[in-house]
């Protein structure tokens, strides 16, 4: 090799590291960037949600039911009755409802649903399919076992069932996906039923797909 | 022009051999986790008709270690020495014993119902250790009830199998949950029911029995309670034995002894 090329070689290497110098921080920046963006849209779901809670506040209050775990030992669930400024629209009457369950009790331990789960987008086919989209929290951060994951679903339809008589069943998808089970255990490719009671003549008109 | 024939049949003979090595090692009876008996053969220390063959399904496994607790404890490992118990137990009893799994390895859900799928006179146990749920209790579970139905020609969907066995695992999960009632207190009286997804594709008699929990502090406590759950296991499916009947026509469901 001739000292032209090792020459030549030593310059191209030198251009390379500060090419990477340079390189490599804005590359680290557009990532945590990116990771700040999805961050912000399970916010923002969870925003809206709250937002509909607050839209419907000119609504009288109703007594709802929501089901949280009985003890600490998981071992059923109990009614709690919360007073909830609740819409007479089913599909932001579920919205509403599942938001106040995902809040959480007052005491944590009781919780069926991860704190870090939001409902990114809730719907009611004409059949009374209820389809709830949860962000992916739901599956990486219940706690695993078919106990707790059959508690959380439990949770869901068994309030459904108290507070939006137009369900007749439930759909759960996580991150708009259709998956195989909630986290290792409970199957989630069927539908859970919620109600087989007639459904009462609502006033409120059929829910319609509604987006994030 | 010899040797290029010479050539040829050899590359052929080891072509043969290392497709014959590839399909042995697909075949489920051929793996580590089946018993050299051959699947469908009628156990010699029964020597009778009926429930003989018990699958064990230790649960997750290769890169999905199950719940986890602080103390380091995995489920996936739990249930595979859980298994190794139930199996002792199981063959002492004589029954045949064929598991999902043997190592740390994760086969499909649909793979390892096809193992009880594949089999005549045989129940499915799944064995799982949870993350919640008072430490100290073991419960059963059955699938929850699903739709029964089945095509035009009278073949059941694969995502229905578990349909038609319900009233038998039902009876065979309380079998189950009696035995370890009386040893684990605080655990339910009953079998409960859940959507299981294990469950739903297997074509046999099936539970899943699930220990509280990996928040245990201290994975000897764990330890401790796995011959009593193996026994337990043991004693129900023997109890619940008589009541299991071989099919009288293929493909369909076996029903309870009255």
């Amino acid at each position: 090799m001739t000292p032209k090329w090792r020459l030549g070689i030593a310059i191209g290497l030198v251009v390379a590291v500060l090419a990477a110098a340079i390189y490599f921080p804005i590359l680290k920046r557009r990532v945590k960037k990116q990771a700040q963006v999805q961050q912000k849209s399970e916010e923002q779901a969870r925003l809206e949600l709250v937002q509909s809670l607050n839209a419907a506040s000119n609504e009288p209050k109703v007594k709802a039911q929501l089901f949280w775990a009985a003890d600490a030992g998981y071992s059923d669930l109990v009614a709690n009755t919360v007073e909830l400024p609740l819409s007479k629209d089913p599909v932001l009457r579920s919205k509403q409802v599942l938001n106040t369950l995902l809040a959480g009790p007052v005491d944590s331990e009781l919780r069926t649903l991860p704190p870090e789960a939001a409902l990114l987008a809730f719907y009611i086919l004409p059949d009374g399919t209820a389809v709830a989209d949860f962000s992916e929290a739901m599956a990486n951060s219940i706690p695993s076992g078919v106990q707790s994951e059959q508690l959380a679903v439990d949770s869901i339809a068994r309030t459904l069932e108290a507070n939006v008589p137009q369900v007749r069943r439930l759909r759960i998808l996580i991150h708009g996906q259709a998956v195989e089970t909630l986290a290792g255990h409970l199957d989630l490719t069927g539908t859970f039923p919620v109600s087989t009671k007639p459904v009462p003549p609502a006033p409120a008109p059929a829910g319609v797909p509604t987006t994030k | 022009m010899n040797r290029s024939i010479r050539r040829i049949a050899a590359v052929s003979c080891a072509g043969v051999l290392l497709g014959a090595l590839a399909v042995h090692s697909q075949t489920p009876s051929a793996g580590p986790a089946s018993t050299t008996t051959p699947p469908n053969s009628q156990n010699p220390a029964t020597g009778r008709a009926g429930l003989n063959i018990v699958v064990l399904d230790p649960a997750h496994g290769g890169t999905d270690p199950g719940a986890r607790g602080s103390a380091g404890i995995r489920e996936a490992d739990i249930v595979l020495e859980l298994t190794a118990q139930v199996r002792h137990g199981l063959e002492n009893q004589g029954f045949q014993v064929l598991q999902t799994r043997s190592s740390n390895e994760n086969p499909s859900f649909d793979d390892r119902s096809a193992l009880a799928n594949a089999q005549t006179g045989a129940i499915f146990v799944s064995l799982h250790v949870s993350s919640t749920g008072l430490s100290g209790t073991v419960r059963a579970y059955t699938m929850a009830d699903m739709p029964l139905s089945s095509t035009a020609d009278g073949l059941i969907p694969w995502d229905q199998a578990q349909a038609s066995y319900l009233p038998l695992s039902r009876k065979l999960g309380d079998a189950v949950q009696g035995e370890l009632t009386q040893r684990f207190k605080g655990s339910p009286m009953n079998v409960q029911s859940a959507y299981v997804r294990q469950l739903r594709t297997t074509a046999a008699p099936a539970i899943a029995v699930e220990l509280s929990s990996v928040a245990m502090g201290d994975k000897s406590d764990l330890d401790r309670m796995l011959p009593g759950v193996a026994d337990a296991i043991v004693r129900g499916i023997v109890t619940f034995r008589p009541s299991y009947v071989t099919p009288a026509v293929p493909g369909n469901a076996p029903g309870a002894k009255p």
